[in-house]
């Protein structure tokens, strides 16, 4: 068997494992997917009808404008939950006896990654469907839906790869808690929840030249219909480098050990 | 037949800490090797080092005929590892726990089907076959993590300190599973804290004492170099007492003894030596009411070989 082939095979050996350890542990995926939807009931109840006055449409603008940003926001949610269990299993045993093993080194790390995109592309549909419930109105094409879908995949992607590699470098499960904090905090520093337009200066040019933002104006371009401009290349660019970036990070710190 | 493992000036630090300060090891295939020595004395690290799972800071190594560091994969596809602190997936079952092993070795799906039911069977498993490996007893997990390793068919398997924790039924058939693997022609590399333990399972026992291997032979050669051997002889009264001192011409009142009845004649508690010891008595005509062998323990061991080590290096 070539090295390519193996290394697939012990990737969806890794995947299977971890599959089966989400079934097994429900509590965290029920937490990544029910955390979105508070935040999502929260911000279109609660804040959604003085923020929406501003974008001039009422609460029903609100949730239009919103949805994209919580999406995000149930990606940066769950960083956190997948640095954690990447830095416990770390600590386990049978991490141990992985590496003693002749398999592809990195089939553990695609193991974890595969697992969590599923685990949040899952959280995802159900923040869209409460938000459908709750009026969302996209006027997207069937194609404008699955090029959203695919943008946010490779978005999700790219920050699972980035929280797996913080996992890697924290020495316990409860400094991997802390490492991708700041993430939670992007979609409110960009055009997740008001218009950049809003903010003071210097935060208006943070909010406008971070990753997040052209991922969220992307989305909310492909789904409603509001202008894209190079959003969609530079969301793409972003999400590649990151991804690619972390990959290797997250490699390079396995294997040292 | 080229060795199991031969070793060369292996050295590790941490930092300041040097934990292995070159030492060189030798194991013939098909043998069983044990590693020995107290907490902290670099037992762990050399099983890492050898099992790939760290790089040593000096020295070279072969393992199973491959170089430990150019062809390290080969290594890792020739030995198994079973540590002391339980390398098992607790989120799952026993048996996906075994096909977990069988993907991961590349066995076809009906041989690891039935490789993973054989194994559960051997190591008494069947019945806790379906229940997450978190639910299993400290002796299970062991067993479990034991059968993991041999899944792969391993020609050299590292134990390291595999009953370290478990009561003593759990340790003895840990001990049998070990012995009939020996039969089988696996070599093992064991490390214990145990001297039992290495005296039970081992041909060759190495002492390892802050990271340097003082002493190095079976466990009859290495007890033999302990003193701390004793047969203890009770007598009914100063008399007979007097007597058995006078016809054995060795030994000394036992200060531990409120009463004074109680001889200790330094011993290596072999049975050759108990019945030469028994014939004088005898032929003096000396019964005594109660007799105990003490065989030296791992305290014994290293009063005498790290006392003996000091001194060398003075």
């Amino acid at each position: 068997m070539s090295a390519l082939t193996l290394a697939t095979r012990d990737s969806s050996t890794m995947v299977r494992r971890q599959l089966k350890r989400l079934v097994r542990y429900p509590s965290m995926t029920v937490q990544l997917i029910l955390t979105p939807v508070v935040i999502l009931v929260v911000f279109v109840y609660v804040f959604g009808g003085a923020l929406g006055d501003g974008l001039g449409g009422g609460r029903g603008a609100y949730i239009d404008y919103v949805v994209p940003g919580v999406l995000l926001m149930a990606v940066a949610t769950a960083a956190t939950g997948t640095a954690v269990m990447v830095a416990t299993d770390m600590t386990e045993g049978v991490i141990a006896r992985f590496r003693t093993m002749r398999i592809s080194r990195a089939s553990v790390l695609t193991g974890h990654v595969v697992g969590a995109v599923v685990q949040q592309l899952l959280g995802m549909a159900a923040v869209i469907g409460v938000a459908l419930a709750m009026g969302f109105d996209p006027n997207a094409t069937a194609v404008e839906w699955l090029a959203a879908a695919g943008l946010l995949t490779l978005f999700v992607i790219a920050v699972t790869w980035l929280s797996v590699a913080l996992g890697m470098r924290s020495s316990t499960p409860e400094a991997a808690s802390n490492a991708p904090m700041p993430l939670i905090l992007l979609p409110f520093l960009g055009s997740g929840f008001v218009p950049t337009d809003s903010m003071p200066t210097v935060l208006r040019w943070f909010a406008e030249y971070q990753p997040f933002t052209p991922v969220m104006e992307t989305v909310r371009g492909l789904l409603l219909g509001t202008p894209i401009g190079n959003s969609a290349a530079i969301a793409t660019a972003w999400c590649i480098g990151i991804a690619a970036v972390s990959y290797l990070w997250a490699r390079h710190t396995f294997n040292r050990t | 037949m080229s060795d199991a493992i031969t070793a060369r000036g292996l050295r590790k630090s941490y930092g300041d800490k040097v934990v292995l300060d070159g030492i060189d090891l030798t194991v013939p295939r098909g043998t069983v090797f044990s590693l020995l020595g107290p907490n902290g004395a670099g037992k762990t690290t050399a099983v890492q080092i050898l099992s790939t799972l760290i790089r040593a800071d000096g020295g070279e190594a072969t393992v199973a005929g491959f170089d430990l560091t150019r062809q390290a994969d080969d290594v890792r596809g020739a030995i198994g590892v079973t540590g002391q602190y339980s390398a098992v997936d607790k989120l799952l079952t026993g048996e996906e726990n075994l096909r977990l092993m069988a993907d991961l070795n590349h066995l076809p799906r009906r041989e690891g089907r039935r490789r993973a039911a054989e194994l559960l069977d051997r190591f008494d498993l069947a019945e806790a076959a379906r229940r997450p490996a978190s639910t299993y007893s400290g002796g299970m997990r062991r067993r479990l993590d034991l059968a993991m390793t041999l899944v792969g068919d391993p020609e050299l398997i590292f134990l390291d300190e595999p009953t370290t924790g478990l009561d003593p039924r759990s340790r003895r058939s840990l001990w049998r599973i070990v012995r009939d693997l020996v039969a089988g022609g696996v070599t093992i590399f064991l490390t214990t804290q145990y001297l039992e333990e290495a005296d039970e399972l081992a041909d060759r026992i190495a002492v390892l004492d802050q990271g340097r291997l003082i002493a190095e032979g079976t466990a009859e050669e290495l007890k033999r170099r302990v003193p701390g051997g004793h047969v203890a002889l009770r007598f009914t009264g100063d008399d007979a007492l007097n007597r058995a001192l006078g016809a054995l011409g060795r030994g000394f009142v036992d200060p531990a003894d409120d009463d004074r009845l109680t001889l200790r004649i330094p011993s290596d508690g072999g049975v050759a030596s108990l019945r030469e010891l028994l014939a004088l008595l005898d032929a003096a005509g000396i019964e005594p009411a109660d007799l105990s062998v003490h065989t030296p323990n791992l305290d014994d061991v290293f009063l005498t070989l790290t006392g003996q080590h000091t001194e060398a290096t003075r």
